[in-house]
Formats: structure tokens, C-alpha cells, sequence
């Protein structure tokens, strides 16, 4: 354990009764005593603090124009950069020259600047990539000296407005710092788990004493890891290194979305990122295999690395994320099928224990989202 | 009432023998969320698969403690696996065994060797 890294918060976690566990590196809270499916739950119904200090913080502070830095930042995503608001976060990809994600990714209009915020587990080499091909624009600036909190749930907006009322008028997406006791928050309306809620970078220092005031507010409970995974499950989201990694294309998974007009064909600025001839195609005309919500039918959860069949017996792809959700009172899955069993509503098979018991292809997210547009 | 190291607990009912886990075992698992029982009326070895059961975190097995035959199983925990962490120790038994000699039951652990087991 000892080579394992701590939380800035981990005397908190620990004196919460967060049961901890190895996690990207970091020795991290999996469940706190109320047990993962009353922490998921008590998300879907009122609020949760998680803690996700364990992610990458990254500041891109430009040398020349904001507009010089969004261009060739725009040269590692399908994305569109250019186009992004001041005070306002958009969802990102790195992508390879094979097409494949290197990570995803959360980026902010700051601006004089952008801030991203990367996965853990590629939070260093998300770094040395932008260090690698953004440095003639902007200087790469890693923040190692704040936390990152996430308050998750229906009442969160009311929780955060009572400590900093300017966070009311937020929305979705939004991006804002203010004063919290003199200490400048770094709050972004947006989380992962397909409620509402705010994501909040808090100085190391002041850390314990902010996350307190949250926890010392009545609708909020501490959560750990493992309703983290089920409730960002419950809402369609991708997992890195799981749902989606250097062999899924955007397309493949379903993130569309994310490749705004301007990076398609016949748009502005089309192309010009990473393995845009293989992402531009299955735009065009569509992927090999997609990624898509699963049903089983019976009862018992189907985890990572199920097998699926088609009816005629033919593997036809695998479970990616799988477990049980707590708001769905279900099974619940995501995995890659091949793209002509990919319609909702086909029946498949997932191999368990030997059987193959029946799956249904199901619209994503499993549990609506209720972000506050 | 017996204990194995596979933190189940066996309580003798007459000459059958009542299979459940321990409140140990049901915590460090979390919430329980399917059990898939065996049929009855089958022989089983010890060591052998008896009942799978699934928490929000992982799949895990119960295994059979001794040889014998499954007469009866809980089929209250189909529909409500979560019974497995609300009463492990009573109402979550998953299965009656016929064994042909109770003594084979010496070996296992009694309440105290249980408890410096997984302090």
C-alpha cells in the first residue's frame, strides 16, 4: 500500500469511514458505511460530495492569441475549440493517428486561458502530450496544489447557492470562480453521473474545511467510487479504459455529439485532427461496431468481459461496463455489438456461468439525466 | 452453530444441516442484489458451486461445506436478495443439507475460533 498515492482529503475519508481501496494510484474511498446502493441512491435524491482529486488539472496558458491556442488544440480533437465560449466547459477527445481515444476530457474557456481536466490514470501523459504539440502556442501549466470535489445530485444547486449564491445562475456547462471565505473556487456546472451538479476546485489547503461545509449541510452524504461507477453507468457514460480506449473510435462509441459541425466534412474546419480519415468515414458511412446500452433480461448483473452472442449463435461482441443499477432496480450494461445488431429493442446473448441468457439492446442513458439547461 | 473459512455458518435442524454466511462475510461483500440457488433433490461434494451470489461490486460463490444432499433451498432471496445484509444470520439461509454423519461437522470452526478468524 505504501506505494500507493494519498488524497489531499484522505484523513477525511478515512474519519468518514470510507472504505479505502488502490485506485489509479491513489488510495481512494470505494464506499462510505452507508453502502454503495443508499450513496447511489441518496445522489439520484438529494446530493453527494465525491471526491475525484485524483484527476488531472491543467491549465493551457496562451503565448500568443486565445484564438492561436484554440486552433492548434483543435489539432489533437475532433472537436470544435475555436467555437467555445468564454465561461463555458465542453466535453473533448485526444485522439491517435489510428482514429482510437487517448482520453477524454472536460475543457473550460477561461478567458485569458483554458482549463481541462483529464482521467487519472492518463493525467501524465495527457501532459506530455499537450506539452509535446502545444507548446509554441501556450505554456502547459499542471496543477498539483488543488482538489477536485463533485457535488452530484437533484439538490446540490440549493447546497452550493446557500454557501455561494452567485452559483445559482449557473447552467449547464458553465464555468465560473468565485469567493468562497476569501478562497477563489474554480466551479463548473457539470458532473458524471447524470444529475445535476457542480464539479469544484478548492486549494489543497483549504480543501478539508470546504468539503465540511458541504458535508455539514444536511442533504448531503459523502460517496464513494463504487456509486460513482453505477450511477455514471445508470447515465450511458463512458468509463476510460473500459468503455472506451486507443482501439474505439469517437464514432464506434457513440460520441457524436462531441464532433461539432466545424470538425465534420464540409465544415469550416474540418478534419485536421488525429485519425480524421478513419472518424470522417464512419461518420460518412457509418462504424463496424457501436456502442449500446444492454439489458439482460433475468436478473443477474453482467460485468466487463460478457461475451455477447447473436441469436444465430455468432460472437458478436462484449461488455465493456456492467453491474447493477440501483435507480434502474436492474442489470444494467454497455458494451461494442456488431453494427447490423446494434438497433434497439434486438435480442442478444451474454455468456454467464456457461449459459447464454438473453439481452436486450437498449436506448442510452439507462436512467434520464436531469442536467439543468 | 459452525463456521467455515469461507465465513459461512452452519446451524444443525434435526438431521439437516442450515447453510447461511456470516454478518462478516455479508458486509465485506455489500448489498446483495441477485442469488441464483441450487435445485434441490442434488448431490453436491464439498467444495463444490452451491449458490452464486452477486453484489453491487462482484460475483461470488457459496460453496458447498461437506457432502451431501440439497433438500431445500431460500427462495425468498430470489425475489429479495437483499435479505443477505439486512439478516444473514437468520431469515438469508440458502440451503438445507442431508448429510449422512453430523460429526463430519467437528472440523469446522466453533463461535470463538470464528471471531479471532476475522478480527
Amino acid at each position: 500500500m505504501s506505494d500507493l498515492l494519498r488524497l489531499g482529503l484522505h484523513d477525511l475519508h478515512v474519519s468518514l469511514g470510507g472504505k479505502m481501496v488502490p485506485f489509479a494510484g491513489y488510495d481512494m474511498p470505494v464506499q462510505y458505511p452507508a453502502g454503495v446502493m443508499k450513496e447511489h441512491i441518496h445522489t439520484r435524491t438529494a446530493a453527494g460530495l465525491f471526491d475525484v482529486s485524483h484527476m488531472g488539472q491543467v491549465i493551457l496558458h496562451p503565448k500568443g492569441s486565445m484564438a492561436d491556442l484554440a486552433l492548434v488544440f483543435e489539432a489533437l480533437m475532433p472537436v470544435d475549440v475555436l467555437g467555445l465560449a468564454q465561461g463555458r466547459q465542453r466535453y473533448g477527445l485526444f485522439t491517435n493517428d489510428a482514429g482510437g481515444i487517448l482520453d477524454d476530457l472536460m475543457f473550460a474557456n477561461r478567458g485569458d486561458h483554458l482549463f481541462v481536466v483529464v482521467n487519472a490514470a492518463c493525467k501524465h501523459a495527457d501532459v506530455a502530450h499537450m506539452r509535446a504539440h502545444l507548446s509554441a502556442v501556450a505554456e502547459v501549466e499542471f496543477i498539483e496544489n488543488r482538489a477536485l470535489l463533485a457535488l452530484q445530485g437533484p439538490q446540490a444547486g440549493d447546497v452550493l447557492a446557500r454557501l455561494i449564491p452567485e452559483t445559482a445562475a449557473m447552467r449547464f456547462m458553465d464555468v465560473a470562480r468565485p469567493l468562497w471565505q476569501g478562497t477563489e473556487l474554480w466551479v463548473s456546472r457539470s458532473g458524471y453521473t447524470g444529475e445535476d451538479g457542480f464539479e469544484i476546485s478548492v486549494p489543497e489547503a483549504r480543501a478539508e474545511a470546504f468539503a465540511k461545509a458541504l458535508l455539514a449541510e444536511p442533504e448531503v452524504l459523502p460517496i464513494g467510487l463504487g456509486a460513482r461507477d453505477s450511477l455514471r453507468l445508470e447515465a450511458g457514460l463512458c468509463l476510460y479504459g473500459h468503455d472506451i480506449d486507443t482501439t474505439t473510435s469517437p464514432v464506434e462509441a457513440g460520441l457524436t455529439w462531441a464532433i461539432q459541425k466545424a470538425r465534420r466534412a464540409g465544415g469550416d474546419r474540418a478534419g485536421g485532427f488525429p485519425g480524421a480519415p478513419r472518424i470522417l468515414s464512419e461518420l460518412a458511412t457509418g462504424p463496424a461496431r457501436l456502442r449500446v446500452g444492454l439489458r439482460p433480461d433475468g436478473r443477474a448483473p453482467m460485468r466487463e468481459g460478457t461475451a455477447i452472442f447473436s441469436d444465430k449463435d455468432e460472437s458478436i461482441g462484449t461488455i465493456t461496463s456492467g453491474g447493477f443499477g440501483p435507480s434502474v432496480e436492474a442489470p444494467v450494461a454497455m458494451g461494442y455489438v456488431s453494427a447490423p445488431n446494434a438497433a434497439t429493442g434486438t435480442t442478444l446473448l451474454g455468456e454467464l456461468r456457461g449459459k447464454r441468457l438473453p439481452v436486450t439492446v437498449t436506448d442510452l442513458p439507462f436512467h434520464p439525466t436531469s442536467y439543468k439547461r | 452453530m459452525k463456521y467455515t473459512e469461507e465465513h459461512e455458518w452452519l446451524r444443525v435442524e434435526g438431521d439437516l444441516v442450515v447453510v447461511g454466511i456470516t454478518e462478516h462475510a455479508a458486509t465485506q461483500l455489500g448489498d446483495v442484489v441477485f442469488v441464483e440457488l441450487p435445485e434441490t433433490e442434488t448431490m453436491v461434494a464439498a467444495g463444490d458451486e452451491a449458490v452464486v451470489i452477486e453484489s453491487v461490486k462482484a460475483a461470488s460463490d457459496i460453496l458447498a461445506p461437506v457432502d451431501g444432499e440439497i433438500v431445500e433451498v431460500n427462495s425468498k432471496l430470489v425475489d429479495n436478495p437483499g435479505l443477505v445484509n439486512d439478516d444473514p444470520t437468520g431469515s438469508a439461509w440458502f440451503f438445507k443439507m442431508k448429510i449422512d454423519d453430523l460429526s463430519v461437522l467437528d472440523q469446522f470452526m466453533d463461535e470463538d475460533e470464528y471471531n479471532d478468524l476475522i478480527a
